[in-house]
């Protein structure tokens, strides 16, 4: 590979995943990248480089940008999160949503799925207080591969030991030769659709509850900017941001402010400035607030 | 510094067992059934237990029955350590009071996962 085929397929991943790679991680794109160019029958780097260029759109690009993504995620990831969500997110909404008995949460970066089924393994555990609630997850991904993991719910061993309380492991899954399948109810919570953070996502329409962890890590600030902007666009005015523990909003963005106590916790700043600090037009306004 | 039994008729095992755990703080006591470990824990009760399941002489949930009536005996966290992988033995386990359940093959990021649900780490 040439430092231009580089330079090219660096651009590449930037423009359409986001993902920033400093000039010396050669090696890792190298070694994510063969595979796929082999797959395809090209014999090195500077081949597909070139397949690329001559068809840009194709699904040989969209496997490139799977292939860099980090997909690296674990039940319960981090623990204080889903304590948040238990003790404190959760009571706020309840009592904020009482009359709509509707709460909506979106796991903007869901990986193979261990963060939305932990949530929705959390509700289970709060039954009895949610009774004839409508409580939905959406859970998005830019990478193909990884949702259809998230939705068949199943894990291999390894995975269900690292964050998975046993008593959660032996209630909610059942086991399927060498991997353990997550319950169809759990299942049937969290409903999956592909979805690039780089794009529009008004049409989601409004949320109570954004997860969005682990994923602006691999962003520049100014596209860390962009994404928190429209996140707060459609978070409600009363609801809640939950970044990974290696993010902030400090810095990036006033439309979020950070929660006194509460790691990793953020709520929109409803006196922030909403337009002046739009990056981008934005197709539509969702209404914050206003439900 | 908190101490931990390692319960295991393979040597093996207890050697990995004990470089993990001693690499996360623990004391390390050894037994290699659960005779032993009852022995052990008559004498002194460690902070938390890593319990194999199939062992000569007393197994880890005959073992886990006794020392649960041990004066004090509530009081160690107890992980079971086993190839015993399957549902039955799990909910069984936890039936006769273990708290935890590791299954066999293990590594570093198990062992921790697991101590820090039974909140020792
Ligand atoms: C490290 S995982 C995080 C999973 C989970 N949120 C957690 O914290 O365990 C990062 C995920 O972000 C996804 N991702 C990367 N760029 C993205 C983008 N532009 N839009 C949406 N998802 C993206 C990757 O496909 C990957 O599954």
């Amino acid at each position: 590979m040439t430092p231009l085929d580089y330079d090219f397929l660096r651009k590449c991943l930037k423009d359409r995943s986001g993902l920033v790679l400093s000039a010396d991680k050669e090696y890792l794109v190298e070694s994510r990248l063969l595979p796929v160019a082999r797959k395809a029958g090209l014999a090195n780097l500077g081949e597909l480089v070139s397949a690329l260029k001559a068809a840009p759109q194709d699904a040989l690009m969209t496997a490139v940008v799977e292939a860099m993504t980090t997909n690296e995620s674990l039940f319960f990831r981090d623990k204080t999160p889903f304590e948040h969500f238990r003790l404190t997110i959760m009571p706020a909404l309840l009592a904020a949503r009482r009359a709509s008995r509707v709460i909506r949460i979106w796991c903007a970066a869901a990986s193979t799925g261990q963060e939305p089924y932990s949530l929705a393994m959390s509700l289970k555990e709060m039954a009895s207080e949610i009774v004839g609630w409508r409580i939905e997850i959406v859970a998005t991904d830019i990478s193909n591969d990884v949702l259809e993991k998230a939705r068949a719910g199943l894990y291999t061993q390894f995975e269900v030991q690292r964050g998975l309380p046993i008593q959660l492991l032996i209630r909610h899954f059942t086991q399927s030769g060498e991997l353990w399948q997550i319950a169809p109810d759990i299942r049937a919570m969290v409903k999956y659709r592909q979805l690039n953070l780089l794009n529009d996502f008004s049409q989601l329409g409004t949320f109570d509850l954004v997860f969005c962890r682990n994923v602006l890590i691999y962003f520049d600030s100014e596209t860390k900017t962009d994404v928190l902007n429209r996140l707060a666009r459609v978070t409600a005015a009363d609801g809640f941001l939950v970044l990974g523990a290696a993010e902030t909003v400090v810095g990036l963005t006033e439309r979020f402010k950070m929660t006194a106590d509460k790691r990793g916790l953020y709520v929109p700043n409803t006196s922030a400035p909403r337009l002046a600090t739009a990056g981008k037009p934005m197709p539509r306004l969702v209404a914050v607030g206003g439900r | 510094m908190k101490t931990c039994l390692i319960v295991d008729d393979s040597s093996v095992i207890r050697k990995v067992a004990r470089r993990i755990l001693e690499g996360l703080e623990f004391q390390i006591v050894e037994a290699e059934n659960g005779e032993d470990a009852i022995e052990t824990c008559q004498r002194d009760l460690p902070d938390a237990i890593l319990l194999d399941w199939n062992m000569p002489k007393m197994d880890g949930y005959e073992f886990l029955r006794l020392l649960r009536r041990l004066p004090g005996g509530d009081k160690p966290k107890v992980v079971f350590c086993t190839t015993e992988n399957d549902v039955a033995h799990i909910a069984r386990a936890l039936h006769a009071g273990a708290n935890e359940y590791i299954m066999k093959p293990f590594d570093r990021d198990i062992v921790e996962a697991k101590f820090q649900e039974v909140g020792l780490i």
